[in-house]
């Protein structure tokens, strides 16, 4: 199994980054062996389509399960597209404790964009 | 000839000086002008036009206008990625088996289309806004673009604008510009003859206006500044001489200086132009008009001069 997750500098450590198309890096973890890789993140200086872009990079990657702080309606309905489970961080603070959270089953899983429904405006325009 | 008017801060007063200019070259002749009849003016402020509340045009044709967006046949697409690849703007992705197409960040470009090896993908019109003109009372020839509530993307319609409106041979074209200094203005001014800055002395009009000042010359286009609201005034004791010694420093002509004034700020409130309020203006108009073809003939000729 594989999962990414946003995250504020490339190491399992690291806090965690609330925003998914504009994180800074994407790691992925193993989160049996926890063995990790990072990526800086496309989409972090896109001037638009961060979200998509970022979700491109994700689906590319052959994981199992994408965990951030808030997926945005483009971000949202591209991973939707792809069968991706999206989970999101609630009160953790560095990616550790994210994985073990998730290990647990202490992550809420995302049923509709996080802020989609009223806030449209923010999607693919900077 | 097009001269283009732009700010860089907004609320300085581009539309003041733009339909004041347009109705003084329309206005009786009181002046030798080298203009052959009443100007052409074109709003392309088209995320909130306004010209149209100082010079009323009469609108007699409409236009709706677009891009074309990529449709993908899923039957046809066997998700290679290479539309995804082509596109820089992140507008189509291909996830998993799915291709998804984002309309909101398409720019209409074609690349998708041009790449895809199946011809899986045609082109649909999305429509961004409409382009409106007709005639005004004053003679002068309105145009403008709208952009519809909830499309980020101006450009399209500005350049659509651009081209639709058609101005008589010999017409002075008035371009009045959003403010900033990004992609909707530089398609607006691009092509321009000249551009008109009009500031306020206060630290943020300069700070914009040396924004814009960066766009005139990227753009080779020769510039002067009008200072709106100027506070050379003897009750005044906050005279801000910054943006006359930058103008100066940068070679910038002032080219013509409003008073802050409350009976003008009161009559543009009421939907009153400038000419109207202060009759007289017309005149120093039609010389800021002269000062401008000579600034065009100085950048064409400047051996001449």
């Amino acid at each position: 199994m594989k999962i990414i997750l946003t995250t504020a500098s490339p190491s399992l450590d690291s806090d965690i980054d609330p925003r998914f198309g504009r994180g800074a890096y994407l790691l992925i973890v193993d989160p049996d062996t926890l063995e990790w890789q990072a990526f800086p993140n496309p989409g972090a200086s896109a001037p638009g389509g961060a979200g998509v872009q970022a979700a491109q990079f994700v689906c590319n990657q052959k994981i199992d399960v994408v965990i951030s702080g808030d997926f945005g309606p483009h971000a949202y309905q591209a991973l939707n597209a792809a069968s991706l489970p999206m989970y999101i961080y609630g009160s953790s603070v560095t990616a550790r404790q994210v994985i073990e959270r998730f290990k647990a089953g202490q992550l809420q899983r995302v049923g509709v964009a996080t802020r989609g429904e009223c806030d449209q405006g923010h999607s693919g325009v900077g | 000839m097009i001269i283009a008017v732009a700010s860089g801060k907004g609320g300085t007063g581009k539309t003041t000086i733009a339909t004041s200019l347009a109705l003084s070259l329309a206005a009786d002749r009181k002046q030798d002008l080298p203009a052959s009849s009443p100007p052409l003016f074109l709003d392309c402020d088209v995320e909130a036009p306004n010209g149209h509340l100082f010079l009323k045009p009469v609108f007699l044709e409409r236009q709706e206008v677009g891009i074309l967006i990529p449709q993908v046949d899923e039957a046809k697409c066997s998700h290679c990625g290479k539309c995804a690849d082509a596109c820089q703007y992140h507008a189509i992705a291909v996830l998993g088996k799915k291709t998804l197409v984002f309309p909101q960040l398409c720019h209409g470009c074609g690349s998708c289309t041009l790449m895809c090896p199946e011809g899986a993908i045609s082109e649909t019109l999305d429509v961004l806004g409409v382009l409106e003109r007709g005639p005004t009372s004053s003679g002068v020839d309105f145009a403008r673009g709208v952009l519809n509530i909830g499309e980020p993307m101006a450009v399209p319609v500005i350049r659509q604008l651009k081209r639709w409106a058609n101005p008589k041979f010999g017409q002075v074209v008035i371009v009045d510009a959003s403010p900033g200094t990004s992609c909707p203005v530089v398609e607006a001014v691009r092509g321009a003859d000249y551009l008109l800055l009009v500031t306020e002395p206060t630290p943020f009009g300069l700070h914009d206006l040396k924004l814009a000042v960066q766009v005139a010359r990227e753009l080779n286009i020769p510039a002067g500044v009008v200072i709106n609201r100027d506070q050379d005034a003897p009750s005044i004791d906050h005279k801000y001489p910054l943006v006359d010694d930058f103008c100066e420093h940068e070679g910038l002509p002032v080219l013509m200086r409003i008073p802050f004034e409350r009976r003008i700020a009161e009559g543009i409130a009421q939907g009153n132009n400038l000419v109207e309020i202060h009759p007289e203006t017309i005149l120093l108009f039609q010389q800021l008009f002269i000062q401008i073809v000579n600034g065009v003939q100085m950048s064409l000729y400047p051996a001449s001069v």
